[in-house]
């Protein structure tokens, strides 16, 4: 199959579907790769570094649609791209089944198959097609960085000669996938850094990233994000009351105000109210990642920075993984390459639509002259429910002390058995066994004894060479073989001499063996 | 020579095979102390050789030379990959020797009695004290071996304890000559290595081992020799079956028990032969042996009985189903990730050895090392199929024995570790141990490599492994799979570390 990508048509648009990266790694699986011409430019990538991939350059984006059997892209087509989609031919990219309904229906008319990127589920298998989460992480990075660059000060604490710098504080408000990545590149940054987010599951991520999680002083049973797919959803007025409270105590101290929240197929909830902005200081920036769905904020306009009279920051950009055009296109070249594998088995260029594979079947809005939106369920679940755990419980001392006791009084108790089992034992061996085989059974006795003190203080490495060197002490039987090979019976003589034969065989093996093992043991 | 100068021969050579074991206690030490029991066993067979009640010496003298040389042909041309299969063939020739000693016993016994009965007298009969026994005339007493002396001297109890130490060493001796036999048949691949049994199971063992103990008590009761020749045929059978039925992985603690089972057979016929060297010795291995089964039984959270058993017991139920899949990661990629990485934990099974893939192995730790990389190792008591043997394999490949450690000592330190790779070994590092109370192995204590921030696997296929056991490892979000033979994988990576 011919895998096709063009030139991104909307305004702006910094990314490509295919990287000359991705591209060696789809012909791997048997595609032939394609790519218009200038394609890559703006994400850094030339049509020689192409060329020198094996891309075939398409010419213009009609030869490009004409060629390729699969068309991979960013960005949900416009007009003039719906048309020169035809039957039979497959579209990657993102398209939302809900507000590109109409574009849906045209593409299951002419009979084309349109895999949806945002539709992708979020079971684990999938997770490196992810195309959501990958562009995620880079907005929460490159949110931290526009917020840096708009904020007139350090965000690590500094000493220095001409001064104290304090370090800036940072809120994260939402902790999915973009979340978390403000808050790594804001810890790393050096800033203090807050997070929120209504599923307190995710308080120990947050957390393990080295920012603080921000709890509530709520009762409510608080939802388990993974009975809604891991995503968040709607939460009680009165939730969102304590809330909006605990926002207002923090925002006067907040330098820089990160809000990623979001709920799926929604209007953005609004989290940072006018009054929160009015009580934050001058020169404070607040990136609201929410823009496209209204915002957080409801001062943010959408693809705009603006500055509120009290000196505050709002940054509404939109586009923020096109801002990093080389790194969002590797990520979702690379998602797009890990879904391509997925739809060629075999490896062998030939693409298999199988609509009974969850992750296909969900992420395929059209298929077949039909619309294939919405999915059913799918089979496995998003994320295992939280097991509810019981925290482990943290002892007393005086709990402690009882346990060690009690554990003491064990051990003596099997310690004393043990040796009153074996002392009768003994004992009643004695009272039937002569005298002359209790002078042997004493030695045997204390042998045994000795034998497992010193054992144990072999060193596990060691086991081998022990082995060896028992092995060859264990030939000590030719002793007896020795003993006996001067008899007059010519079938002992024939037996001793057989045993005095294996036995020198193992005592000499063995213990070169051994010296040979432990030459070997060298220290660096 | 006098008979005294051998029994204080004998005591200077059981001190010395103390401290010969004592000394394996640390890599430096070990390196003396095998000279201790090298010496130790010069001391007693000398002593012997020279000592009362030999004949033959020159005959013993060639016999051993022929030994020697065979033992160092052995010895010397060994692969320490094959270590398990020369361990476990030199039990049963241990086992063997016991057995032949234990039946020269018998013989004299019968021997002996003729010639009571010649001399017009009974062995073992007892004088008027009913105590003493009535011996043979002096003449005839003197010209007879040590050995024949000592029954002569006998009364008829202890007579009768002689035969039961003897029936001991043959038995056992019989059992570890055909079991050491299969296990090595097993570890060298010459014995399919799965679990397998003849119909009726251990009902045969046993069975075998009941009418072994009946023929025992027919003969102590005096039925005469053929008793004791049936009675050792059962025993090589038992031998034979009990370890047919216990698969590969379990090897070490078969052979750690096989190791044992020597030892108790030589102390047995030190019993019956009255010498106390074979006693003390036989009993220090014979604990050995014990020890080691039951550190390798806690290494796997199963019972000794249920090892011997063979095969792992039943689920306890449903088993958690695995979800995810395996993600295959090439060359290039695992080269990258070490590159990057700054500390690094290998976890080596059976399958390097079977690779041969020890020396690929110790050629990256170099290479990592000399980039400044904390590279260590994790080993597992039970990875390979002898105890230790995975130490054995990296000191061959002359990986300095310091940066190889035990489990106890390394599975903290996987969290802050980023890369673990696990070479060959499965059981050993499966989760499920630890998450799944219905696995086959729950609570058995395992290598928490999955906690590292990423896990690289290098195993032949997808297949479970020996004991079919599901890893969800292989299934985690941190695990790639790099799958192909070992050696051949590790060879291919060995270029891109740069």
């Amino acid at each position: 199959m011919k895998i096709g990508t063009p030139k991104e048509i909307f305004e702006g648009e910094a990314r490509v579907a295919m990287t000359p990266e991705s591209a060696t790694q789809l012909q791997k699986l048997g595609h032939e790769c394609i790519i218009e011409t200038g394609a890559g430019a703006k994400a850094g990538f030339s049509d020689a570094d192409y060329k020198a991939a094996g891309v075939e350059i398409a010419k213009t984006a009609a030869a490009l649609w004409k060629a390729a059997d699969v068309v991979a892209k960013v960005r949900v087509p416009d007009e003039a791209e719906m048309k020169r989609l035809r039957a039979d031919q497959t579209l990657i990219s993102f398209f939302s089944p809900v507000a590109d309904e109409a574009k849906m229906q045209a593409a299951a008319k002419k009979g084309a198959t349109v895999i949806a990127m945002e539709m992708i589920p979020r079971i684990s298998r999938a997770q490196k097609m992810d195309a959501l989460s990958s562009m995620a992480n880079i907005a929460g990075y490159r949110a931290v960085i526009e917020a840096g660059n708009n904020f007139g000060r350090f965000f690590t604490g500094q000493i220095t000669a001409a001064g104290k710098v304090p370090p800036a504080k940072v809120l994260v408000v939402g902790a999915g996938v973009a979340g978390l990545a403000a808050i790594g590149t804001s810890t790393s940054l050096g800033a203090i850094t807050y997070a929120f987010d209504v599923r307190p599951e995710v308080a120990e991520q947050v957390e393990s990233m080295g920012a603080e999680f921000v709890y509530l002083d709520f009762e409510e049973e608080q939802q388990d994000g993974s009975a809604s797919g891991g995503y968040a959803s709607v939460s009680s007025p009165e939730f969102r009351e304590a809330q909006l409270a605990k926002f207002r105590e923090l925002a006067p101290d907040m330098d820089i105000v990160i809000t990623t929240a979001l709920i799926p197929n929604r209007e953005a909830p609004e989290l940072w109210t006018e009054d929160m902005v009015k009580s934050m200081k001058p020169g404070s920036v607040i990136v609201d990642l929410a823009a496209e769905k209204g915002g957080n904020c409801k001062l943010t306009v959408a693809d705009e920075k603006i500055v509120t009279e009290n000196g505050v920051t709002i940054i509404g950009y939109t586009d923020f993984p096109s801002r990093m055009g080389a790194q969002a296109s590797s990520l979702y070249a690379t998602n797009i390459r890990h879904l391509m594998t997925d739809l060629t088995p075999e490896k062998d260029g030939v693409i298999v639509h199988d609509m009974e594979d969850d992750v296909i079947r969900g992420a395929t809005i059209a298929h077949a002259k039909e619309v294939t939106f919405p999915p059913p369920p799918p089979k496995v679940a998003a994320i295992a429910a939280a097991p509810k755990k019981e925290a482990p419980k943290e002892l007393t001392a005086e709990e402690k002390r009882a346990e060690e006791v009690a554990a003491f009084k064990k051990q003596t108790q099997t310690q004393v058995g043990l040796l009153a089992i074996g002392g009768a034992l003994v004992l009643a061996v004695g009272l039937v066994a002569p005298a002359s085989f209790m002078q042997h059974f004493i030695v045997f006795v204390l042998s045994v004894f000795i034998g497992f003190q010193v054992i144990w203080g072999v060193a596990h490495s060691l086991h081998t060479p022990l082995m060896a060197v028992t092995n060859a002490i264990s030939s000590i039987i030719i002793l007896g073989a020795l003993i006996q090979i001067g008899s007059s019976s010519l079938l002992i003589t024939l037996l001793a001499a057989l045993s005095v034969f294996m036995a020198s065989i193992n005592i000499f093996g063995g213990f070169l063996v051994t010296r040979r093992m432990l030459a070997m043991f060298q220290k660096s | 020579m006098e008979f005294g100068f051998t029994i204080a021969a004998y005591a200077v050579a059981a001190v010395l095979f103390i401290l010969s074991l004592g000394g394996l206690s640390g890599q430096e030490s070990a390196k003396r102390a095998v000279w201790y029991g090298i010496v130790g066993m010069a001391i007693a067979v000398v002593a012997t050789l020279i000592g009362p009640g030999q004949g033959l010496g020159v005959v013993s003298i060639v016999l051993i030379a022929l030994g020697a040389a065979v033992g160092y042909q052995l010895a010397t041309k060994v692969q320490m990959t094959q270590m398990p299969e020369l361990v476990a063939i030199m039990h049963s020739l241990v086992g063997l020797a016991a057995v032949f000693v234990g039946f020269n016993a018998d013989i004299m016994i019968n021997n002996m009695s003729d010639l009571f009965v010649e001399n017009g007298g009974v062995l073992g009969a007892v004088g008027p004290d009913g105590y003493t026994a009535v011996g043979l005339p002096k003449e005839i007493y003197d010209g007879l071996s040590s050995f024949g002396q000592l029954i002569a001297k006998k009364s008829n109890v202890e007579i009768n304890i002689l035969k039961v130490e003897l029936v001991l060493g043959i038995w056992i001796g019989a059992v570890t000559f055909t079991g050491s036999v299969i296990a090595y048949g097993k570890l060298a691949g010459k014995v399919d290595t799965s679990a397998s049994k003849l119909p009726g199971g251990h009902l045969l063992n046993a069975g075998a081992a009941g009418l072994s103990l009946l023929f025992a008590v027919m003969y102590l009761g005096g039925s005469g020799s053929w008793t004791l020749v049936l009675l050792t045929l059962l025993a090589l059978f038992i031998g034979y079956h009990l370890i047919m039925g216990i698969g590969g992985a379990d090897m070490p603690v078969v052979v750690s028990m096989l190791n044992s089972y020597s030892g108790w057979a030589a102390a047995a016929i030190g019993f019956s032969l009255g010498n106390d060297l074979l006693i003390v010795v036989g009993a220090l291995v014979g604990s050995s042996g014990a020890i080691l089964s039951y550190i390798m039984c806690k290494a796997m959270n199963r019972s000794f009985v249920s090892v011997i058993l063979g095969g792992f017991g039943g689920p306890a139920g449903e088993q958690q189903a695995v979800e995810g899949e395996q993600v295959a990661i090439e060359a290039d990629g695992v080269a990258t990730a070490l590159n990057e990485a700054d500390s690094v934990i290998i976890i080596p099974g059976y399958g390097m050895a079977v690779a041969q893939a020890q020396g690929a192995v110790s050629e990256l730790v170099k290479k990592l090392r000399a980039k400044g990389k904390n590279v260590r190792f994790a080993i597992h008591p039970v990875a390979g199929r002898l105890p230790g043997h995975m130490n054995v394999l990296l000191a061959e490949a002359k990986v300095p024995y310091d940066i190889v450690m035990e489990m106890d000592e390394i599975n903290e330190d996987f969290p802050d570790t980023d890369v673990a790779i696990v070479i060959g070994s499965n059981d050993i590092v499966n989760p499920a141990a630890q998450d799944d109370p219905n696995s086959p192995i729950a609570g058995m204590p395992v290598l928490e490599c999955w906690k590292a921030k990423q896990v690289f696997v290098s195993k032949r296929g997808q297949g479970t492994g020996y004991s079919g056991i599901e890893n969800p490892l292989f299934f985690k979000e941190n695990t790639r799979m790099f799958y192909g033979d070992a050696k051949a994988s590790l060879d291919k990576l060995l270029p891109m570390i740069d």
